[in-house]
């Protein structure tokens, strides 16, 4: 028996292609990144080695770091706004009728492209037929804002649209792990006496720590990846007001030709995701032990 | 069993008067609950009805009417406009096609390669796992100025292979973990038996185990689908002729070009969410279920 389930010759024909897949596309490209931000290239031409360059010039950049700034704050109302998420999934998993229908109804944006979502909310926010400006100005807003086209607002009208489509996302994952808590626990702390708020806070957010934990990963990791919304919503404008990490990425390689530099915000980003991941796991297990 | 009498007798004496006196203030706060759920539940609606309602209309209804009035006289022509003008046509099939393959590969791919970790027995098994779920946290566009480079010196810029490979690549991580997850769940005993009775190894894994999982299949295939769908940093990246462009870019670009047409944008957004929409409908309990088991395994 032993033998038939560890023969190596089965085991790397059924490994080695997906392997090969995400060495080559995923694992190599990473390390490649890093080499080319070592380069000076505009991605058609010879490579010219210039050293640390690259890097030098992007601690100093100070575009890089506003970029950094816009998807960091992007992380943090997207981590703020879990506190909202949380609460509506514990009204939804608190036996309410039609709760299944509700949360199927909230998870639709999360189904659609970005690309899809973002031309839909640069029609809802068009300073003068959009969706919102039509309704402030049917309840007497003389000059509502314009929204993206303003430099002092576009990132946090940006937001709108990125809770449209996680909201739901969200709510699924926490009504799950909430449905997974053991019914007797609950029954018991209300014989107790325990009021719905208290058996909520004791005892449901405690043991669904975990997963609220991997939440706030998603949720900060994620808001560093954005892309695609921003790049057809704004494309980092006006002026790089709504600029980040990727976006800036993406406009210096595939726009302006800079694909050294391109890499070395690329490798960057590589970094901070990875540097964060790190410090929000190490955050969050020491306050664990509390539980 | 007397424990749990006791506890249902507990309940009934101690929670009734605790119903009675509160049933007129709890039955508001649902209300209350009720109406703030239904709020939520519109304002992630009501932005597609507006959507469907403007892709019907003329730019003269759209500019001078209520954005809350129906049609007067739908524009089913925005639709026949957008199919053809816009190419959306081909670029609806490309992204069908592309779609499809890509699918097939990962789920096949995801399969052998869990099958590998989770039943076979060889040293590695630990770390090679570990360097899938890995692939999850890589920030794809970290990647994407390697990967132009590497599908250039292969001349596979301008080459769907390089999309669908792309694809497989960046979605195996997540398929493996919910395979993964589900794989840990099933018995082993039937498999066991089969090698005794001196199977293959080959038919143990296409007659036996593969079978078994297609309710977890059905999921990663439901989930690679919207991803796969939806996708469009590497299509706008990779592709630049037309004839290969998929429909999330093909979208992009043609409201680029139509830009105060808001007829004929509706319809193109309309018809690029619509496959998803009725995917939804109809397999909605799968979707949420594949939602919540992808990430939360992770």
């Amino acid at each position: 028996m032993k033998n038939v389930m560890s023969n190596k010759f089965v085991i790397t024909l059924y490994v080695l292609p997906a392997l090969i897949l995400i060495l080559l596309l995923i694992y190599i490209p990473i390390v490649l990144t890093g080499y080319y931000g070592l380069m000076d290239w505009n991605g058609i031409g010879k490579m010219k080695f210039v050293g640390l360059d690259n890097y030098i010039e992007l601690v100093k950049d100070k575009l890089f770091w506003q970029s950094t700034w816009h998807s960091l704050l992007l992380g943090l109302f997207s981590t703020v706004s879990l506190v909202g998420y949380l609460i509506l999934s514990l009204i939804l998993a608190s036996k309410i009728k039609g709760a299944n229908f509700l949360r199927k109804i909230y998870l639709i944006p999360m189904l659609l492209s970005s690309v899809a979502i973002g031309q839909l909310w640069a029609k809802i926010f068009d300073p003068t037929n959009g969706m919102i400006n039509r309704l402030l100005t049917i309840f007497g807003v003389d000059n509502p804002p314009v929204w993206l086209a303003d430099s002092k607002i576009a990132l946090y009208a940006l937001f709108f649209p990125i809770v449209w489509q996680y909201a739901g996302f969200y709510i699924i994952i926490f009504y799950a792990a909430l449905k997974n808590v053991p019914e007797e626990l609950i029954e018991a702390a209300k014989i107790d006496g325990a009021t719905s708020i208290q058996i909520a806070y004791k005892i449901k957010l405690p043991l669904i720590a975990g997963v609220i934990k991997v939440m706030v990963i998603l949720a900060i990791v994620g808001s560093l990846k954005y892309f695609d919304l921003i790049f057809v919503l704004t494309g980092g404008g006006p002026n790089h007001a709504s600029e980040v990490m990727a976006s800036y990425m993406y406009s210096e390689a595939f726009s302006k030709y800079n694909f050294g530099y391109g890499s070395a915000i690329g490798f960057g980003l590589l970094i901070i995701c990875l540097v964060m991941t790190w410090l929000i796991q190490k955050l969050l297990s020491s306050k664990e032990v509390e539980f | 069993m007397s424990k749990a009498v006791m506890e249902t007798k507990f309940n009934t004496t101690l929670s009734a008067p605790y119903k009675t006196s509160k049933s007129l203030g709890s039955r508001i706060g649902y209300g209350v609950l009720y109406v703030i759920l239904g709020i939520i539940a519109i304002i992630q609606i009501y932005p597609l009805i507006w959507l469907l309602l403007f892709s019907l209309k003329t730019n003269q209804e759209v500019f001078g009417m209520s954005p809350f009035s129906l049609p007067q006289n739908p524009q089913w022509g925005n639709y026949a406009k957008a199919w053809s003008a816009g190419h959306i046509d081909v670029y609806f099939f490309n992204s069908v096609l592309y779609t499809v393959i890509a699918v097939v590969l990962t789920v096949i791919l995801a399969s052998f390669v869990t099958f590998a970790i989770t039943r076979m027995h060889w040293k590695l098994s630990g770390l090679v796992l570990g360097l899938f779920m890995a692939g999850y946290m890589i920030p794809l566009h970290s990647t994407l100025i390697p990967l132009f480079n590497i599908f250039k010196s292969t001349h596979l810029i301008d080459n769907p292979v390089s999309v669908i490979l792309s694809y497989v690549a960046f979605n195996l991580p997540i398929t493996i973990m919910i395979l993964a997850g589900f794989y840990k769940t099933l018995p082993r005993e039937i498999e066991e038996a089969a090698v005794m009775d001196g199977c293959s190894i080959h038919r143990i894994f296409f007659q036996i185990t593969l079978p078994m999982t297609i309710p977890v299949l059905s999921t990663t295939v439901i989930i690679n689908m919207i991803y796969n769908w939806n996708e469009f940093v590497f299509v706008n990246t990779f592709l630049s002729s037309d004839k290969w462009k998929t429909i999330t870019v093909g979208v992009n670009n043609f409201v680029g070009q139509y830009l105060t047409d808001w007829g004929a944008i509706g319809a193109t957004l309309m018809i690029s969410i619509i496959p998803v929409l009725i995917a939804y409908f109809i397999l909605s309990d799968r979707i949420v279920e594949g939602i919540a088991a992808g990430s939360v395994k992770g």
